[in-house]
């Protein structure tokens, strides 16, 4: 069973046996437009919760994508960096970033549920 | 004066814009559409392909009158302002006394008058600048909107409403009347592709823009995609490309300088702007791809392979028809030849780009 959480940053980590699966959220794909650039960390990079993980870029800016957790990276989605506009159409599907292994369950406790998260995005709106 | 936020100035089609659910951004003081719901991408490809219309009101008209408005304004500029024909359009800069560039612009001679189209950012202190030569013969006009209509359809369109435009040339200027609405058209714009830029009483704006968009092959482009087609097209920004501390030298603009204000000067900063000319700038503004699919944004620095800094990234993104990254800088002349590798810096990671020839989209003008 996996469980999605959300941070106010606009990353979500779906958390499955330890491995949670990266994205950006359909909210942060619609501000920041259409995306023409991704750069993911490598496979076996060491990420630290809240620290620089990938950088998205639209058309008109750059922007970074941190760590929901800390882990160590061990999948990076191939095909956003040769097709972006998946993270357009696809955001919470075909569009994840990286997955990595948790070092610690316990950052969960930080991250929003979705009901929680939705009602952070609507108070932006 | 209340401490509230920042009023913005609006255009005649600001509701409009919202009607069509753009996104608006604050930009040079107005609330301008930076897209509308389809996207920079395909209002880009849009433009491309058929025909797209702009928002371009926030950007300053003015009159010039009096006998002596030809020779007023060449003291400002390095532009043949003299040599220009009636219903001809020049493309000219506002230089200062060390050469650098106050401001771009487009010259028109209507006849009786000059016209002359400055970017909003820039366009009270042109006209204040104006004044200093021309006193009351400068005459902003704050009561017209300007559209402009660019791609490849747009000529097409234009004619179903007002049958003169088919004919009008590259750079030329007429009064048109467009479905009933006196306009001022000139043939030209900002996209490299053919177009037309339309002048219009603010009150008729709205309805005017209504009318292009029921053209099945208009739709509307926000400032999003005019950035991504103005820099594919190798056009300057000013603000960006241009600005007080670069020359026209420099920027590649030298053809903008007239053959007779060669001879003769009589422009602010003519004798370090001839002397360019004749003896080579330091630097120059290139056209640069990346080798892989980073864009490199203004400001990010381009050295040499051992490292040594010689240039600065002025605009640069993602081209949609280049399907690409694409930038503009400056880079000391020894360097400046196409085919020359350099590396541009991102995120502190060296990358390698190449000097390429400026436009990186042809551009497709109406052919004399």
């Amino acid at each position: 069973m996996s469980e999605t959480y959300f941070t106010r940053d606009h990353e979500w980590i779906r958390v499955e046996d330890g491995i949670g699966t990266v994205g950006i959220t359909d909210y942060a794909q619609h501000a920041l437009g259409d995306i023409v650039f991704v750069e993911l960390p490598a496979p076996g990079d060491s990420l630290s919760r809240g620290g620089q993980a990938a950088v998205v870029e639209s058309v008109k800016a750059a922007s970074d994508v941190f760590a929901p957790v800390s882990g160590a990276v061990t999948a990076v989605n191939q095909d956003i960096v040769d097709t972006p506009g998946l993270v357009n159409h696809a955001p919470e599907g075909d569009g994840w970033f990286f997955s990595l292994r948790l070092a610690d369950a316990g950052d969960l406790a930080g991250l929003l549920d979705r009901a929680a998260y939705d009602a952070f995005v609507k108070e932006l709106e | 004066m209340s401490a509230g936020p920042i009023e913005l100035a609006t255009t005649p089609l600001d509701s409009l814009h919202r009607q069509l659910g753009a996104r608006m951004v604050p930009f040079a003081g107005y609330s301008m559409p930076v897209q509308y719901p389809d996207g920079v991408l395909a209002e880009h490809r849009h433009t491309r392909a058929a025909a797209g219309l702009f928002d371009v009101s926030h950007m300053g008209q003015v009159i010039l009158r009096g006998a002596d408005r030809v020779g007023a304004l060449e003291s400002l500029v390095p532009g043949d302002i003299r040599g220009l024909p009636v219903g001809r359009i020049r493309y000219t800069l506002f230089t200062n006394g060390e050469g650098g560039i106050l401001d771009d612009l487009m010259v028109t001679n209507a006849g009786d008058h000059l016209f002359l189209v400055v970017n909003a950012a820039c366009k009270e202190a042109d006209i204040a600048h104006l004044r200093s030569a021309l006193g009351d013969a400068v005459r902003p006009l704050p009561d017209r909107a300007l559209l402009a209509l660019q791609g490849p359809l747009a000529a097409q369109v234009l004619a179903r409403l007002a049958p003169e435009a088919a004919e009008m040339a590259f750079m030329s200027w007429r009064r048109l009347e467009v479905a009933g609405i006196v306009c001022w058209a000139s043939r030209s714009g900002y996209t490299g592709e053919d177009g037309f830029e339309i002048s219009v009483p603010a009150d008729l704006a709205e309805r005017l823009a209504r009318r292009l968009l029921d053209e099945p092959e208009v739709k509307p482009i926000g400032l999003g995609a005019r950035d991504t087609l103005r820099l594919e097209a190798g056009l300057c920004l000013y603000g960006a490309d241009i600005d007080t501390a670069t020359t026209p030298v420099e920027a590649g603009l030298a053809w903008t300088i007239g053959k007779h204000r060669r001879a003769e000067g009589g422009f602010p900063g003519a004798a370090g702007i001839l002397r360019q000319l004749a003896e080579g700038p330091p630097r120059r503004r290139v056209g640069l791809r990346p080798d892989d699919r980073a864009p490199a944004r203004a400001h990010t620095v381009i050295t040499l392979a051992d490292g040594r800094p010689v240039g600065e990234v002025t605009s640069g993104g993602f081209g949609p028809t280049v399907d690409g990254p694409v930038a503009m800088g400056y880079v000391e002349a020894a360097h400046a030849a196409p085919g020359t590798a350099l590396l541009l810096v991102v995120r502190g990671q060296p990358r390698p780009a190449r000097v390429v020839d400026l436009p990186f989209v042809p551009h497709r003008y109406r052919k004399a």
